[in-house]
């Protein structure tokens, strides 16, 4: 398997750099775009631009990109427990008006 | 049995240098794992009340400093650039390099914590600190305003806590590093730390749009 040599990769600092410079403009970008009114769409935005950032330092700056495929499964079954946390919670919340409770 | 006891750095229990590497990147990976889920509870808890309370997280939230909260962002990601590279210089076995990048970070975190203790002292100044002289002027539901600054504080003190505790094994790294005790065949401390540290630059990249960024389109960047 490649695995074995994935383990001397050693990231050029040019990847850094490029990374880097999206972070910094992303970072601007959300802050401009919070003030232009989208709506309801706003939140999606943010938490989009958040995500898209977010990615970009697990994958490059801590290296998952290059790991092997356990590190990958582990980072990804964390971000799964996180999801189910997160929206198994919101479901309830967001639908708990949709139906009238008898007797109320 | 010669053949086995090349390098000084690996523990009898592992049979390689990338086995016990990949066992140590394991490690920090599920640690991260269960510090995702501690966060997690709380931005659990900040959604819930969000959508509960929209109106009085939206007006909470305009009294924050975009500004600040924008260039405290910046400060934190070139202090993930810096640590990136610190790991880099580590995997060079470039020493000074390394202990420069790691005080460039040490550095970059202290302006971002100041930064932070300024908003803090601002909320205090203006009375934003939830309890018995909270004051939230020109608020929509005032009433619920305390729920986002409750959030706000229990949020960004537990991310600052966690660079407090990034800041004292920062201060042990540049002493081990200063002294040679990396080289570039096991530099493993410098690499985890660098996890923990871009870990807590994640937990910041979702605390800004959440904390600082919601509903501005009505009050424009100032």
């Amino acid at each position: 398997m490649s695995d074995h040599n994935e383990q001397h990769h050693i990231v050029p600092k040019s990847v850094y750099f490029a990374v880097f410079i999206t972070l910094i403009a992303m970072t601007w970008v959300t802050a401009w775009v919070s003030t232009v009114d989208l709506g309801r769409l706003n939140i999606f935005v943010a938490l989009s631009i958040a995500i898209f950032k977010a990615s970009l330092v697990i994958l490059f700056f801590m290296h998952v990109k290059y790991g092997t495929k356990l590190t990958k499964f582990t980072v990804l079954a964390g971000l799964y427990w996180l999801v189910l946390l997160l929206f198994i919670a919101m479901c309830d919340l967001w639908t708990r008006g949709w139906m009238g409770v008898p007797g109320r | 049995m010669a053949s086995h006891a090349v390098s000084t750095t690996l523990r009898h229990h592992f049979a390689s240098d990338e086995q016990q590497k990949d066992a140590a990147t394991i490690g920090m990976w599920v640690f991260l794992v269960t510090e995702i889920m501690f966060f997690g509870g709380l931005f659990l808890a900040y959604f819930a009340y969000r959508q509960a309370y929209p109106a009085a997280f939206a007006s909470a939230s305009n009294k924050t400093n975009l500004w600040l909260g924008a260039a405290n962002t910046t400060v934190l990601i070139c202090s993930s650039l810096t640590m990136a590279l610190a790991v880099h210089a580590a995997s060079m076995g470039k020493k000074t390099l390394l202990v420069l990048f790691l005080i460039m970070t040490l550095l970059l975190g202290g302006a971002f914590l100041g930064v932070k203790a300024y908003e803090y002292h601002d909320k205090w100044v203006h009375h934003e600190i939830p309890g018995q002289h909270f004051e939230c002027e020109g608020c929509e539901d005032a009433g619920h305003a305390p729920l986002f600054f409750s959030l706000y504080f229990a949020m960004t003190g537990l991310h600052a806590t966690h660079m407090l505790i990034g800041f004292v094994i920062l201060v042990i790294l540049i002493v081990q590093a200063a002294r040679g005790k990396f080289t570039e065949k096991w530099y493993t401390p410098i690499e985890m730390f660098g996890l923990y540290w871009h870990f807590v630059d994640i937990v910041w990249i979702f605390l800004f749009p959440l904390l600082y960024l919601i509903d501005r389109s009505h009050t424009g960047l100032k």
